[in-house]
């Protein structure tokens, strides 16, 4: 459960990026942050994640408070909420499988416990059989997978995507969207900020249009609503 | 924290430190001159510092009979000694005395001068009930007839106490600047670590590793440098004091004074500069990932 009542960011150079923000997304949600480029669809993911914190207004993420949350607690948070990104963050000297262990292996998790996870969430992303491989050695869809698959290692219960198919043709695009879905059946909270029109009107969810840092429109099973 | 995590902690850094091999090298260098600068000054300072307190204990006033004097004087003077109320005991050495006890001590040269030729006066060695009755005791001897010279340890004493003051608040101000240039290498060096795994460190925050857990590595790296760098100077410290230990003990032996012995005083400075270089170490890295850390 997400839940942002009357949140304002203004960074330091001025310019305010979320200008008095409600929004509330329950457990399981898949949602879709749209919007023109500079909208504060960026910023309004972050600040969920706690990378940037908001100058005014209230934040709960589960049951952190995002606001006055001690420094010491956002380590609990980020394993609360995974996040992929547009340019996939992978270590180019680990093994697909290393990069996914290496996300549990921070958190201490056990040895055992992180062999039997990073298989099966490698599974679930279409990819056990490359285990071995690099990334350099995989296509960019393949490479986002292995993302995604480390953001959910740590059964995250919301998982952030800020154009996570950005960089991707659009039938790779498409792999990415059937991996999310997945993930989202099993029960996972999906926030994806996208300027995918295709993905956004073909596969239906809830649409959150942000325009000048407020949301201007929260349709179900909404559509795009821009020229692409 | 468990052990699987220390054990990969301590990988980290020591891969890291061969990594950075040549940055390496360099705050291992500074933090071995430091501590080099460090420890020789400590001690010398403390060495001096026993010396001086040494001198100050002395109890004896040596009294020189004018060479003037003839036998009955110089009994004369001895009664009149007894008769000053601070003294204890008192011994009489004869030039002849002097000049074997010196020959003995520093060699035959001193041989050449023989029967009269020797150059030495009759002594009486006082000794005072307390140290600090020396100055008197030696003021009121120098009153009476016959008396060529009167010398005890105390003024010296003073003298050298003063000295090190001096030397002990500039050596400070030396050794702090040492040792932040120390700090600042090492600062330096682990910085270029933390950059070259920044992606690392972007995505330990981001899946949620602990700040402890991200920091650790880099502290124990700047730990390794620090405590390779004290390794330097306390070889060469134990080294040369051991040796210097004897050489200057032969000296001063048959005196009232003497060094202080290398166990324990060697092991507390090498404990301490190992203790420094750790130390130094571990904060410079700490110094340079705390920005990193934000977020
Ligand atoms: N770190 C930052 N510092 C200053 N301004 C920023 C920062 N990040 C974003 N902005 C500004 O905030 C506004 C919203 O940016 P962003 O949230 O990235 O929008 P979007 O993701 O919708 O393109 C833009 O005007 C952008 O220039
Ligand atoms: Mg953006």
């Amino acid at each position: 459960m997400i839940e942002m009542s009357n949140v304002y960011k203004k960074y330091s150079n001025g310019i305010t990026a979320i200008n008095g923000l409600n929004i509330k997304i329950d457990q399981g949600e898949f949602v879709y942050v749209v919007g023109p480029s500079g909208a504060g669809k960026s910023t309004f993911v972050k600040m969920m994640y706690r990378e940037e914190v908001p100058t005014q207004g209230k934040i709960q993420v589960g049951k952190f408070n995002l606001v006055n949350m001690k420094q010491k607690d956002i380590p609990y948070l980020r394993r609360y909420v995974g996040v992929v990104f547009q340019d996939f963050k992978l270590l180019p000297r680990l093994t697909i499988y290393e990069n996914v262990a290496y996300a549990m292996e921070v958190v201490e998790k056990n040895p055992k416990v992180i062999q039997k996870r990073v298989l099966e969430v490698l599974e679930l992303v279409g990819l056990k059989h490359k285990v071995r491989m690099f990334p350099n050695e995989l296509s960019g869809g393949e490479q986002q997978r292995v993302a995604i698959a480390r953001a959910i290692a740590n059964m995250p219960s919301i998982l952030i995507a800020d154009e996570p198919t950005g960089n991707l043709d659009p039938e790779t695009a498409w792999e990415i969207m059937e991996v999310l879905e997945e993930i989202n059946n099993q029960g996972t909270t999906i926030i994806m900020a996208t300027h995918n029109s295709t993905i956004v009107n073909r596969m239906k969810h809830r649409v959150l249009a942000v325009e000048n840092g407020r949301i201007v429109r929260d349709q179900a099973e909404g559509e795009y609503g821009y020229e692409s | 924290m468990r052990a699987r995590t220390s054990g990969r902690h301590i990988r980290e850094a020591f891969k890291s430190v061969k990594r950075n091999g040549w940055m390496s090298l360099a705050a291992v260098s500074a933090v071995a001159v430091t501590l080099l600068l460090v420890g020789s000054f400590i001690a010398i300072l403390f060495n001096v510092n026993k010396l001086a307190s040494d001198i100050e204990n002395d109890v004896s006033v040596r009294v020189y009979v004018d060479l003037a004097a003839d036998e009955e004087q110089r009994v004369a003077l001895g009664e009149n000694l007894e008769k000053i109320e601070q003294v204890e005991s008192i011994e009489y050495s004869s030039k002849k005395n002097e000049l074997d006890q010196v020959v003995g001590s520093y060699g035959d040269e001193f041989n050449l001068f023989e029967g009269d030729d020797n150059p030495l006066r009759d002594v009486y060695i006082i000794n005072t009930l307390k140290p600090e009755d020396t100055a008197e005791v030696a003021s009121e001897v120098a009153e009476m007839d016959n008396v060529a010279e009167v010398n005890y340890g105390g003024a010296e004493a003073d003298r050298l106490f003063e000295l090190m003051g001096t030397a002990r608040n500039v050596g400070a101000i030396v050794v702090l600047a040492l040792i932040l240039t120390a700090v600042f290498l090492i600062s330096n060096t682990i910085r270029i670590t933390i950059f070259s795994r920044r992606t690392e460190i972007e995505i330990m925050k981001l899946v949620g590793a602990t700040n402890w857990f991200i920091r650790w590595p880099f502290v124990i790296e700047g730990a390794i440098i620090g405590l390779i760098g004290a390794l330097v100077p306390v070889s060469i410290i134990t080294f040369v004091y051991i040796n210097g230990f004897d050489t200057i003990m032969k000296y001063l032996a048959g005196t009232y004074f003497s060094l202080l012995n290398p166990a324990p005083f060697l092991i507390y400075l090498n404990a301490l500069m190992l203790g420094i270089g750790i130390l130094i170490g571990a904060i410079g890295s700490i110094l340079s990932i705390r920005k990193f850390l934000k977020v």
